[in-house]
């Protein structure tokens, strides 16, 4: 869906500025704000942070202005470490972990939006059940028609390898959200996290879905969307390659029909 | 109100398992574009300043022919695939997009071949 221009009712306004704390080092946060109980438009509010009182990273700062200037802004946050993807979202620019984002690593104020793209259910929390089903839709999980073994599957050490710099994808959905084709046709393109997360299971020596794994994303939609845009790539908080990952299944779909 | 489930929405009517050769023949028509690019290119500043009975002489080159008839058809081709995949990328009404589609595919057949027959009118 091309929307060049956020619906009227979605355009963020001036918000109020936040007095500032008594204290030597202060760092300042423009943080978009959209309470869905009020009928106003969604604004942007500058807080100030001590930063001789808080961690280092920007989820440091945004539970600082959370315990401390305004318990109301709501955000994502479970593991602080970059291993839940809870926090994900847009930062200075670019979407990304706020618990791994340093505030150092930005200049001047710092700016944090949702995930864009996104239908917002408050301040900084989006709506990601649509990215959910689609990844239920490629079943991701391991799918086998030889009789289970007494024992484990086994995999050699060559296999295991190839799962490198795909199961490491915490599914925090930065990269499909920094997608302008999941942008325009999120409904039908699965977007590269999901993809990236279909080749897992395409590359798994264990698995012998892959026909029906095949068949599934073959579409000019789901699959055909990617435009090789590489903003996923350029925007993963874990340094993966999700627009490779979609290149090889891509070589895939190739090989099995030249 | 939809109170469809989030994966009764993305799934649609389901993988058309096809999207593969469109891929395919797009870059196999980029390829083929690149040297045909550099014939017409070397074609058109080599025929400047010539008249029509230069370019029917030029013209009884069968392999001059097929080759400016190649290019037609590969330019056009790519052309129509690429221009498929910006109106579906663009176009979100079904219904413009079915015409745009359509007109798209009515558009570059009847370029292709108002071209085809005017470089075989001149070759014959």
């Amino acid at each position: 869906m091309v929307e060049l221009l956020l619906p009227k009712n979605s355009r963020p306004t001036k918000g109020k500025v936040w007095p500032k704390p008594k204290a030597k080092n202060l760092r300042e946060f423009s943080i978009y704000r959209y309470d869905p109980d009020e009928k106003n438009n969604p604004r942007i509010d500058r807080y100030f942070v001590d930063v001789d009182d808080c961690g280092p990273m920007v989820l440091d700062g945004l539970l600082w202005i959370k315990n401390n200037i305004d318990p109301t802004l709501t955000l994502r946050r479970s593991c602080r470490e970059g291993i839940c993807g809870s926090c994900a979202m847009n930062i200075d620019g670019l979407n990304t972990l706020a618990c791994t984002k340093g505030m150092d690593e930005i200049e001047g104020i710092i700016k944090i939006y949702p995930l864009p793209h996104m239908p917002v259910v408050k301040d900084l929390v989006t709506d990601l059940s649509k990215f959910y089903a689609q990844h239920r839709l490629i079943e991701p999980w391991l799918q086998t028609k030889t009789p289970t073994p007494g024992t484990e599957w086994l995999q050699s050490h060559k296999d295991r390898e190839k799962l490198d710099g795909l199961y490491e994808c915490i599914l925090c959905a930065c990269c499909s959200t920094s997608c302008p084709s999941y942008w325009w046709n999120g409904d039908r393109y699965l977007g590269p996290a999901i993809l990236l997360q279909a080749y897992r299971w395409l590359m798994d020596s264990r698995d012998e879905a892959t026909e029906e794994r095949l068949d599934n994303i073959e579409d000019p939609f789901r699959l055909y969307r990617c435009h090789t845009i590489m903003n996923c790539t350029n925007t993963c908080p874990k340094g993966l390659n999700p627009a490779e990952a979609i290149a090889e299944i891509k070589k895939l779909m190739i090989e099995r029909r030249v | 109100m939809d109170l469809r489930t989030p994966l009764k929405i993305i799934s649609g009517l389901g993988s058309n398992k096809e999207g593969t050769m469109h891929f395919w023949y797009q870059r196999l028509s980029a390829l083929a574009n690149v040297p045909l690019s550099f014939f017409l290119l070397w074609f058109v500043f080599s025929m400047r300043n010539a008249t029509q009975a230069d370019f029917s002489a030029k013209l009884s080159s069968p392999i001059t022919v097929s080759l400016l008839v190649l290019a037609i058809i590969s330019f056009t081709w790519h052309m129509r695939l690429g221009l498929q995949v910006v109106i579906e990328d663009y176009v979100t009404s079904e219904i413009h997009k079915v015409i745009a589609l359509t007109l798209n595919n009515f558009f570059t057949v009847g370029a292709a071949l108002i071209s085809i027959i005017s470089i075989l009118k001149l070759s014959f």
